[in-house]
């Protein structure tokens, strides 16, 4: 895991001292709340429907138990006692104190931590695969990428006030787990004929009100050129990404409007002028930045062991949570655990600060120190010995981070919807609950097998609907809250944007309409056959039809038809 | 009608200041307004109304406004002894793009100065960019603003001020912290 040296500690240092007094002329009105905002929001803080709410970056989703402990320690001294993950790898806090805010990040600082440009319209935190390092199916491992892109993109000074937030995310395997299609670029690190690394570079993809799939601009880019290439692409945008209409500031309506061939020859025209400057990075950096990521200190272990395989064969519950939360890994006798923070009747990524220091011993006990961030919102153990899996897995469960759903319905990614974020049109949190509730029984789950249901409580997608296999907008009709269903959206190597079924429903209604959708697939499906291929093999008229066939009670007694439209 | 800001922030020190920025007035035209005696900034637009008057007159300065590219100056960059990018909003971030391709691409090296809303907060990242002056929104305390110039003493990557990322100028090694 990368460590900071005194360049990185100093730099943090001198922006909690810079915020410091930000928050100290905002307090005395030197600023006004106008001028304050951007400041605030480019450290994470966003005033909330209750309360300020600070997102803490988590480059890449990686964590040391250390920081892990100091999010448990955040909780209980600054918060209520618990945190969030999110969809972005990363930790928001929802009920925090501006007059307290810069004392976190000060502590935040010793650990090497920070909330610099978590929100605002510049270059945000950078995404990768929770699994990089590890993954089986691994090309490259993408963090020392994740990590100079990181410090590039940190206090860029011609970056921080683009027309719109900024993401990049990166991936460096066969599968895609970091939804590299729907961010501003996307990145995936790959290998060309003649097996040098370089980069396959997508721009203008992502979701909000107008989800779009990136396109790839440039099939290879030998990875020396990635920062230059990478101020490339942010200058055309810069420059040119509208700034008159905020719903159309993002790159990707720029790359729309102008096809991606053209604004990838933009990129090359600007590229030229500085390609193969002193921003080209050599050899002696990736060196310096992949030495943190060297693989820890692995036993040479068979890739059976006994034990394991007696409490597997013996052990139902033991058995499924292999099946659903364990992955494998490229070092033999080693397993990546999830832990699933969808526990029926939490809140989606909700995490105790109890929770967070159980954590963070086990990670010291069986996965060398370290603990990661899916964007599905659940944590990773990423080098667990299979000895030590039974014993890991009968203490996780006593934690309620074992439910062995981890691909499957009730691992629902949904964002705080409207009981936190002052955005929301509607409620996405008990949407979820009332789902997981309905959907609690494990041997259906597993019936139902691999699906991806998502919510969000506006346009803005933070829950990903537009790419969730079932897709929940909270949307906002005469004051009343409603949701929007899609399917067929899907992340990953075939990611799709899913379609919209037809009129809304209300919250009473939706345990129901993800009844019938799933009625329909299993009537449907062919052996073996995934909900979301059903989906893409029928259309979704058959779902509609069924799904409006005959009202579904909403529990609303004013009145009301009992059918929705 | 021109305005004049009594002391701008320049090479790292205020000081006092006599040119005035020309900004059209409702009803004006480039073509037609009329250009104040003494050293005036006027809009790129005025320049190219007014070239064949303006091209004699010393000195003088130029102005761009957000929506502006820097390769507009191209061929007239030799005429100022000024050269502005304006802020219509301090969230407004062009006019870095802009400062940064008049210094490098066009290689201008006279005097580089952001007007219009210029907060503090946001002076450490114009001087990086190539801005060697800076018109301070008038309402706030300059010498307060000054102390924007100095936020941070180390920077990661490139720009205008630094030709040399973090990587390349000093050996980096992790500290422990045991
Ligand atoms: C709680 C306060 C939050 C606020 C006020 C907020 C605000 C926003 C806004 C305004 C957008 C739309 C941007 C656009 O399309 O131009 C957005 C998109 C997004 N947010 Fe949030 N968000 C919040 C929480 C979250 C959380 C908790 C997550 C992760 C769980 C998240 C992840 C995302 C993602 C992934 C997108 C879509 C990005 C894209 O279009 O590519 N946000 N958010
Ligand atoms: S999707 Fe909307 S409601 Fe949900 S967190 Fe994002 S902005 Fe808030």
């Amino acid at each position: 895991m990368y460590r900071y040296d005194q360049y990185d500690h100093q730099i943090v240092k001198e922006r909690v001292a810079q915020y410091r007094d930000q928050v100290r002329r905002r307090l005395s009105d030197e600023l006004t709340e106008e001028e304050f905002l951007p400041l605030r929001l480019q450290n994470g803080l966003y005033m909330q429907r209750h309360a300020y709410m600070l997102r803490i970056a988590v480059p890449y989703g990686m964590l040391s138990t250390a920081q892990v402990r100091m999010f448990a320690h955040i909780a209980r001294t600054y918060d209520r006692g618990y945190g969030h993950f999110t969809t972005r790898q990363n930790i928001q806090f929802n009920w925090i104190n501006l007059e307290q805010s810069p004392d976190i990040l000060a502590e935040l600082a010793t650990v090497e931590m920070h909330a610099i440009q978590t929100s605002g319209n510049c270059i945000r935190n950078t995404t990768s695969d929770e699994l990089a390092g590890v993954a089986a199916d691994e090309i490259i491992d993408p963090r020392p990428y994740a990590e100079i892109i990181r410090e590039w993109s940190t206090f860029h000074p011609e970056f921080a006030f683009l027309p719109r937030k900024f993401k990049i995310a990166i991936s460096g395997s066969e599968q895609d787990r970091a939804a590299t299609a729907v961010h501003d670029i996307g990145l995936h690190v790959v290998k060309n004929a003649e097996g040098e690394v370089g980069f396959r570079f997508l721009v203008g993809g992502g979701m909000g009100r107008t989800p779009i799939i990136g396109s790839v601009i440039r099939e290879f880019l030998p990875w020396q050129h990635a920062l230059t290439y990478l101020e490339a692409v942010l200058r055309v945008y810069n420059q040119h990404g509208r700034r008159d209409n905020k719903y159309k500031a993002r790159i990707k309506i720029l790359v729309k409007a102008l096809g991606a061939e053209e604004f990838g020859r933009q990129v090359e025209a600007e590229w030229a002028d500085i390609k193969d400057g002193p921003a080209t990075l050599t050899v002696e950096e990736l060196q310096r930045i992949a030495q943190y990521f060297v693989p820890p200190p692995y036993e040479t272990l068979a890739a059976s062991d006994v034990g394991f395989e007696a409490h597997k064969a013996e052990n139902k519950g033991f058995a499924n949570w292999l099946l659903r939360n364990v992955k494998a890994h490229k070092v033999s006798g080693y397993a990546a655990v999830i832990l699933s923070v969808k526990k029926t009747g939490v809140p989606p990524g909700d995490i105790t600060a109890a929770q967070l220091d159980f954590v963070a011993d086990l990670a010291d006990q069986y996965s060398f120190g370290e603990v990661r961030i899916t964007h599905e919102q659940n944590l990773v153990l990423a080098d667990v010995k299979l000895s030590d899996l039974f014993t890991v897995w009968q203490a996780v469960k006593a934690q309620g981070l074992a439910t062995p759903n981890i691909g499957l319905l009730t691992d629902i990614i949904c964002c705080p919807g409207g009981d936190f974020c002052s955005l929301a049109n509607a409620k996405s949190i008990p949407i979820a609950q009332a789902i997981a509730e309905k959907f609690d029984n494990l041997d259906f789950q597993h019936d139902i097998g691999e699906i991806e249901l998502n919510i969000s409580g506006c346009i803005n997608a933070c829950g990903h609907h537009h790419v969730g296999n079932i897709g929940i907008l909270g949307v906002d009709k005469d004051g009343s809250e409603w949701y929007q269903v899609s399917i067929g959206g899907a992340q990953g190597n075939n990611t799709s944007i899913g379609k919209i079924i037809g009129p809304s429903f209300s919250a009473q209604q939706m345990p129901v309409v993800i009844e019938r959708l799933l009625d329909v697939y299993v009537k449907q499906r062919h052996e073996e056959e995934l909900f979301i291929d059903t989906v893409q093999r029928l259309g979704i008229a058959p779902f509609k039809e069924y799904v409006y066939a005959s009202p579904i009670p909403t529990g609303y007694t004013h009145g009301e038809d009992a059918c929705v439209y | 009608m021109p305005v004049s800001t009594n002391e701008i922030i320049k090479n790292r020190a205020v000081v006092s200041d006599d040119w005035s920025v020309l900004r059209l007035q409702e009803g004006e035209t480039a073509e037609s307004v009329s250009i104040p005696a003494g050293k005036v900034i006027v809009p790129f637009s005025v320049w190219q109304a007014q070239r064949a008057q303006l091209q004699d007159r010393k000195p003088i300065g130029v102005w761009l406004s957000s929506d502006a590219q820097a390769d507009v100056l191209k061929e007239d960059l030799a005429h100022f002894d000024l050269v502005a990018v304006d802020f219509p909003k301090f969230t407004d971030g062009r006019g870095y793009s802009i400062a940064y391709n008049l210094r490098t691409r066009l290689a201008y090296s006279g005097e580089l100065r952001a007007i219009g809303d210029v907060l503090r907060d946001q002076l450490f990242y114009m001087q990086r960019v190539g801005f060697d002056a800076f018109a301070v929104r008038a309402d706030k305390n300059i010498h307060d603003a000054l102390k924007g110039l100095t936020d941070f003493t180390e920077k990661y990557q490139t720009s205008w001020d630094e030709k040399t990322p973090l990587f390349r100028r000093v050996n980096r090694q992790a500290v422990s912290q045991d």
